[in-house]
């Protein structure tokens, strides 16, 4: 099993590699979801306050 | 109504635009001044080392030629965006494509044009080879012409910012790294006696491929700029 | 077919069907991801030349492969989005722009990751490093200009006229510094392009591509979505919506 997180030698590499993959393909799909929550959130308040006026 | 024929519009505009640079000096002397200055400043950070400057004046030449290009970009369609008259030129009935082109040609003969008679002096400062500034020049004909085309396109996407500086070096110089390559690179050759009729044919090619290619997309985003 | 394409298309509809689709390609991407990874770190043999470094490329090749990829399909969607004034064909060229470039900068920093080791250097100028560093600057181009401009439905027809213009440039500047990168004579070691490639590498290098494929395609729609309600904010479908939602 260390031998496998050992990667020959090239351990920081490889798993580098492998995190900043992680951390790429993560945020491209979290930030639109959390854009998309504040979006409904924002929309809502608005159409609140105009009904409000009415 | 008059009509005018397309030949005699276009050498209108082209006439136009060369008299108002011409009333303008500091549009004509002010991107060959900062050609100069980035020029002079290599040998400052770099050392006067001979063999060195030899080596990497090619370079050093193109990316101020490239650098000075881009500055005076703005100057295409600026000032006829902020006094209108870029309207009256989309509301001509002949196509806009063209007479983009005759704006391009105005705009390389003020500024490309100098930056060509001027390097050779430049090249001898940097003390480049007799020989080659002869194809230095060549280089600069084909080339800096590319350069006004594309980034034609480009200043007609940005014109309707307030500030469009930055962004317009974002989105200019990826395209001009071709152009970059293959001019250097030819006087590269030549340094080392090389044959280098393939890399003039390449920026011959890329200049006819820019004529006829980019005055459609500066044309449609003119039309999106002023919409 | 073009009624059927333009009721797919229409906002409201696109946006009820895209939040049908996502579970599913999630669901399939993290499959195929975790598939992938098996194959390629557990697997698939150590290289007799790179030793284990080589597991690199099972993330590297195919965000260089999607790089390119991404950056064509926002160039179709755009002329698309400008021929037959589809919005949502607009909406996809723009959301597509950060996600390619995730894939751009991905592949440039594995790259280093396989180059240090490699070449003893983490930035080699390699024709490859420096494309896609210029492919980089390209997508960065794209995202500021639709940033810069205000009214975002000009804002998408200038970034799709910039990324046709890109599009036809890509080949040029490629061949370009590759014939730069062979005359200046760098790093001669040819990347990834062995004579012939042990299947239990070939097929853990493909199952990640198709992963990343479904990955665009989920990450692709989840923007679509927040710039469609941001887009038509005003009309009645996302008053429903929201209404729908609150009650």
């Amino acid at each position: 099993m260390s031998e496998f997180f050992h990667m020959g030698g090239y351990a920081l590499y490889v798993w580098l590699s492998y995190a900043v993959a992680a951390v790429i393909l993560i945020a491209n799909i979290v930030i639109p979801k959390l854009q998309h929550k504040r979006m409904l959130k924002t929309l809502t308040k608005k159409m609140l306050r105009a009904e409000q006026l009415k | 109504m008059i009509k005018s024929s397309l030949a005699r519009v276009f050498f209108a505009l082209l006439k136009r635009d060369l008299l108002l640079a011409f009333r303008h000096r500091s549009e004509l002397f002010n991107p060959l001044l900062f050609f100069v200055l980035v020029v002079t400043l290599f040998p400052l950070g770099t050392g006067a080392d001979t063999k060195l400057l030899q080596a990497i004046a090619p370079g050093i030449i193109w990316v101020a030629a490239l650098l000075a290009a881009m500055l005076s970009l703005d100057t295409i369609f600026r000032s006829d965006f902020e006094d209108g008259s870029l309207e009256l030129l989309l509301l001509n009935p002949h196509p806009t494509s063209i007479l983009v082109l005759a704006k391009v040609l105005a705009h390389w003969l003020i500024t490309g044009l100098p930056l060509m008679i001027i390097a050779p002096l430049l090249a001898l400062f940097l003390g480049m080879d007799q020989e080659l500034i002869g194809l230095l020049v060549v280089t600069l004909f084909l080339g800096t012409p590319v350069l006004s085309l594309i980034g034609a396109v480009a200043i007609a996407l940005t014109v309707g910012l307030k500030r469009g500086g930055i962004l317009l070096s974002l989105l200019v110089l990826p395209f001009y790294v071709p152009v970059l390559i293959f001019a250097t690179n030819a006087i590269e050759m030549a340094m080392s006696g090389l044959p280098v009729t393939a890399q003039l044919w390449i920026l011959g090619s890329f200049l006819l491929l820019a004529i006829t290619l980019t005055p459609w997309p500066t044309a449609a985003a003119l039309k999106l700029s002023l919409s | 077919m073009m009624k059927f394409i333009h009721k797919t298309a229409s906002p409201p509809y696109f946006y009820q069907l895209s939040g049908r689709w996502i579970p599913w390609l999630a669901g399939i991407t993290v499959l195929l991801l975790l598939a992938g990874l098996y194959g390629g770190l557990i697997v698939a043999p150590t290289d007799y030349q790179q030793g284990e470094s080589y597991r690199i490329i099972f993330i590297h090749v195919p965000a260089a492969w999607m790089s390119l990829f991404v950056y064509i399909a926002m160039a179709v969607a755009g002329a698309i989005g400008l021929i037959w004034r589809i919005k949502l064909a607009e909406s996809v060229a723009v959301c597509s722009a950060p996600i390619g470039a995730g894939f751009t900068l991905l592949a440039l920093i594995t790259g280093s990751m396989w180059g240090k080791p490699m070449w003893g250097a983490w930035w080699v100028w390699d024709a490859r490093l420096t494309s896609e560093l210029l492919l980089l600057f390209l997508y960065f181009g794209v995202m500021s200009l639709y940033a810069a401009i205000a009214d975002k439905r000009v804002a998408s027809r200038a970034v799709a006229l910039l990324a046709l213009v890109g599009v036809v440039n890509i080949p040029v500047i490629h061949y370009s510094v590759e014939w730069w990168n062979t005359l200046h004579q760098g790093p001669t070691i040819a990347k990834f392009d062995k004579p012939s490639i042990d299947l239990r590498m070939l097929i853990p290098l493909l199952i990640m591509a198709t992963a990343f494929k479904f990955y665009y395609v989920w990450a692709l729609l989840l923007r679509v979505r927040v710039e469609l309600l941001e887009r038509e904010r005003n009309t009645q479908w996302v008053k429903l919506l929201l209404k729908q939602l609150k009650g």
